[in-house]
């Protein structure tokens, strides 16, 4: 017996001693109930699926039926140091699975309250497609709030959690883009994503 | 010679020569032919008179002739009428003349010349749909022409019976014999006219009444009996007793066999009818072609060489050359036309028939029709080597133009994308699902009461039994994506999930499962996904229970998603250890036990009066309570 033959052995068992977890890298949570009629949040997570570092979460794929396991959701948000939420915006807001996600996963104890600190110094960044051109999103415009203001409720969740929120990435006017304009869209995402790794948070100061 | 020499001889050369045919590129005819003239009494004499196995081979026609029937609606056969009455009857009549005028002009009287015409303008049945069928062609627009033709002429052979007697110019032998096969000398034939024209017209009703009225129940009467062999028994008695009530009229059995088939066509019993019969085809067809080749008479060949290579030469090229033109002027493109022409460019089996029956009326010399007859068998032989020919020759002209794709939408009822075994209670929702999404599926079930019910529901379902793989192979399993098994027999569906694995790699195969046993059981042997029969529905009366129960109906459904989501992970979990009957059990009960005490916590988290359930807010009630106590407090202070 040569001491070349070695039982293959989980690469995370490198890491016993550590207290915490390894946290790394950026879960990426795609909330569309009808991905396969989207083309610009196709284009956007295939885009950033196969970057290294990226765990791609399609939540409406995981739970048809929006039964949530809230442990196995709780360990991936703690195993990863980003936290990206990608979604068209339904509403005025997210999609139902997302926000149920966030309803049910998200909890007092765990994300926020005196003993809840489990995504403290995470970053959140929101993704999010519009059917509506930019200009529509503005105080002169139909919708008489921008994206921002309504991106607030999630932006206010980072606050509570502690988290950094980072400027959101916006492809307005999804609807009416051609393949040319969104694959360039689709770069840009890839880039910003894999910003999030490496560069310092936008803000540091944050919370 | 004995019987059983005899079988040995024939299945001998059939299983010698046939596979070194396929093997040169020769197709399976060729090979039966070939080992013919091997072993007929004009090379090595191992058999020798052979009218007896010739009729019996001839059934190997009849039964080629109920198949197709069997894939033909009476619809298609209606959009069929402009290729047979058109093209087949123009095809008749044109190569009769051009063949009477070529003889004439050989210096035959124009009634002799005219006989031979007829005769020669018949084609070979079984050689064309045999060589077609190899080739991958019969279910495209040139198969479906030159059956239009085939059907035509196995009808012309009534009236040509009829009129050629009237072209006799020579005075019959006293007793010419051997008249009786295609129906030359039938039971009727002593009737006046108008009584034997009354009967063909009942025969054709028995036939037709008979097969949508009496064959259905007795077939439904015997698959209750579930004895796989007295159905294919009772298949093969259809088929005979309709080629014998032909006969009996003096119709040709093949047209009849041809017929019953049509009327059986819409019938649930198809698939099982045809996959029943289908070995019967390839045998008795094979036995077909080696007393055809046979009968080759070689010493008449090696006698008159030139004459016999003369007249087969000329009787090949004017035929294609009428087959040719006929099919333009029809509109067929110049490839599909040649194609045609080929395939039917020989003599056929009808021939051999009307040439003894026109001996016999003095129509034609013993000594003319002894060589017609050998021409028309080495014309036979040599079909699929023109097919191979004409391949070569289309294969230059248009080696850049793609090929064309073969038509198939009319013959089939669809090339499907899901076959059902099963069509119960389990497999009839999983079906409705699928084709209410658009998927089409072919159903096989062997309840003949469930198909009963199902048909006068309108559904389309074949009886059969699923296990079976040259039935599922008829069902289109090779073309189809998924195969979803729901059969009501535990062993049998283990069974088929195996063998259908087995035989098909990459086909997508889903199966019911009784319980967590079979599941297992089923997804060792390969199906790719499972179904525990009861699982799903007991986990909804369970969910219904906890809202009769008094549960809010959110809460109730979380409740069984929970549960869902534990038993499939216990299920996954205990897969590895599945067959290990100790490991097993404990490590059921470890999960057992864990699946308790998940349960338990869960049931603590949803417990009644706690409205909230997963949405528990407990500690931030406490927290906020806390909050304001301490805010109140500080209000306090500040007083």
């Amino acid at each position: 017996m040569t001491d070349q033959v070695q039982p293959k052995t989980d690469p995370s068992d490198a890491t016993t001693g550590l207290v915490t977890p390894a946290t790394s890298g950026v879960l990426l949570a795609l909330a569309h109930p009808a991905l396969e009629r989207s083309r610009a949040n196709r284009a956007l997570a295939k885009a950033a699926k196969g970057l290294e570092g990226v765990t791609f979460h399609d939540l409406y794929e995981t739970y048809p039926d929006f039964a949530i396991d809230i442990e196995a959701e709780q360990e991936k948000l703690m195993a990863h140091d980003v936290i990206a939420v990608q979604f068209p915006l339904y509403w005025y807001s997210t999609p139902a699975l997302l926000k149920e996600w966030f309803d049910l996963v998200w909890l007092h104890g765990f994300a926020y309250g005196l003993d809840g600190n489990a995504m403290a110094g995470k970053r959140l960044f929101a993704a999010c497609t519009t059917g509506g051109a930019a200009k529509a999103y503005h105080a002169h415009g139909y919708n008489r709030f921008t994206l921002d203001e309504y991106l607030r409720p999630l932006e206010q969740t980072a606050y509570l959690c502690g988290m950094v929120w980072e400027t959101p990435f916006v492809v307005h006017g999804a609807a009416t883009k051609d393949d040319e304009e969104l694959k360039a869209e689709a770069l840009r995402y890839r880039a910003r994503i894999g910003s999030l790794m490496t560069a310092p948070a936008d803000a540091e100061l944050g919370a | 010679m004995p019987f059983l020499l005899q079988a040995l001889v024939y299945l001998g050369a059939a299983v010698i020569s046939v596979p070194i045919a396929k093997r040169l590129g020769l197709g399976s005819v060729l090979g039966y032919l070939i080992a013919g003239v091997v072993i007929g009494p004009f090379a090595l004499s191992l058999v020798g008179e052979q009218t007896d196995i010739m009729k019996f081979a001839e059934f190997g026609v009849v039964i080629l002739l109920f198949l197709i029937g069997l894939e033909v609606q009476p619809s298609t056969l209606w959009d069929m009428r402009k290729a047979i009455f058109g093209f087949g009857g123009a095809q008749v009549v044109g190569t009769s003349l051009a063949i009477a005028g070529v003889s004439m002009l050989l210096g035959l009287p124009w009634q002799t010349a005219l006989a031979v015409g007829m005769v020669l303008a018949m084609s070979s049945t079984a050689i064309v749909l045999q060589t077609l069928d190899e080739k991958g062609l019969r279910q495209g627009p040139v198969g479906r022409a030159a059956f239009g033709i085939l059907l035509l002429q196995d009808l012309a052979v009534i009236p040509m019976f009829a009129l050629l007697p009237t072209l006799a110019t020579i005075a019959p032998p006293v007793h010419a014999g051997a008249v009786e096969t295609h129906g030359g000398a039938s039971l009727i034939a002593h009737l006046p006219p108008w009584a034997q024209g009354l009967s063909v017209l009942a025969a054709v009703g028995v036939v037709v009444g008979g097969g949508r009225y009496l064959v259905r129940p007795i077939f439904r009467f015997i698959a209750e009996a579930r004895l796989r062999e007295i159905f294919t028994a009772a298949a093969l008695l259809i088929v005979v007793g309709v080629a014998s009530i032909m006969q009996t009229v003096g119709l040709s059995p093949a047209l009849g066999a041809f017929l019953a088939g049509v009327v059986l066509a819409e019938s649930e019993f198809r698939r099982e009818l045809e996959t029943d019969i289908e070995p019967f085809r390839g045998l008795l067809l094979g036995l077909f072609f080696i007393t055809v080749g046979a009968g080759i008479d070689l010493k008449l060949v090696a006698a008159q060489p030139l004459v016999l290579i003369g007249l087969v030469l000329g009787l090949m090229i004017l035929k294609f050359g009428v087959l040719f033109g006929i099919a333009r002027l029809f509109g067929a493109p110049a490839r599909g036309a040649a194609a045609v022409a080929t395939a039917l460019a020989q003599g056929g089996e009808f021939a051999f028939v009307l040439l003894s029956f026109t001996v016999g009326a003095g129509v034609i010399g013993a000594t003319l029709a002894a060589l017609l007859t050998a021409a028309v068998a080495v014309s036979m032989a040599l079909t699929p080597v023109a097919m191979i020919l004409y391949e070569r020759i289309a294969q230059m002209f248009d080696a850049a133009i793609p090929k064309q794709i073969p038509d198939t939408g009319a013959f089939e009822d669809g090339e499907p994308d899901i076959i059902i075994a099963g069509f119960g209670r389990f497999g009839q929702i999983t079906g409705r699902l699928l084709t209410a999404n658009g998927f089409r599926s072919t159903v096989l079930d062997s309840d003949i009461e469930q198909i009963d019910l199902l048909r006068r529901f309108g559904r389309r379902v074949h009886y059969g039994d699923a296990t079976r793989m040259d039935l599922l192979r008829a069902a289109g399993i090779e073309r189809a994506r998924m195969l979803i098994v729901a059969l009501d027999d535990r062993e049998k569906t283990v069974e088929l999930v195996e063998t259908a694995r087995k035989a098909f790699p990459d086909l997508v195969i889903l199966a019911r499962a009784w319980d967590r046993r079979h599941a297992y059981d089923l997804l060792a042997n390969g199906a790719d996904a499972v179904e525990r029969e009861t699982f799903e529905a007991a986990l909804a009366l369970g969910t219904t229970a906890l809202q009769k129960l008094g549960y809010r109906a959110h809460r109730a459904h979380r409740a069984g998603a929970i549960f869902r989501r534990h038993d499939r992970k216990s299920f996954e979990d205990l897969r590895p250890v599945w067959g290990q009957e100790e490991a097993y059990i404990l490590a059921s009960r470890d999960a057992a036990q864990t699946m308790d005490k998940l349960l338990n916590a869960d049931l603590a988290r949803l417990r009644p009066g706690d409205a909230t359930g997963a949405w528990d807010t407990a500690s931030l009630d406490e927290e906020l309570k806390e909050r304001a106590e301490r805010e109140a407090a500080k209000r306090e202070a500040a007083k």
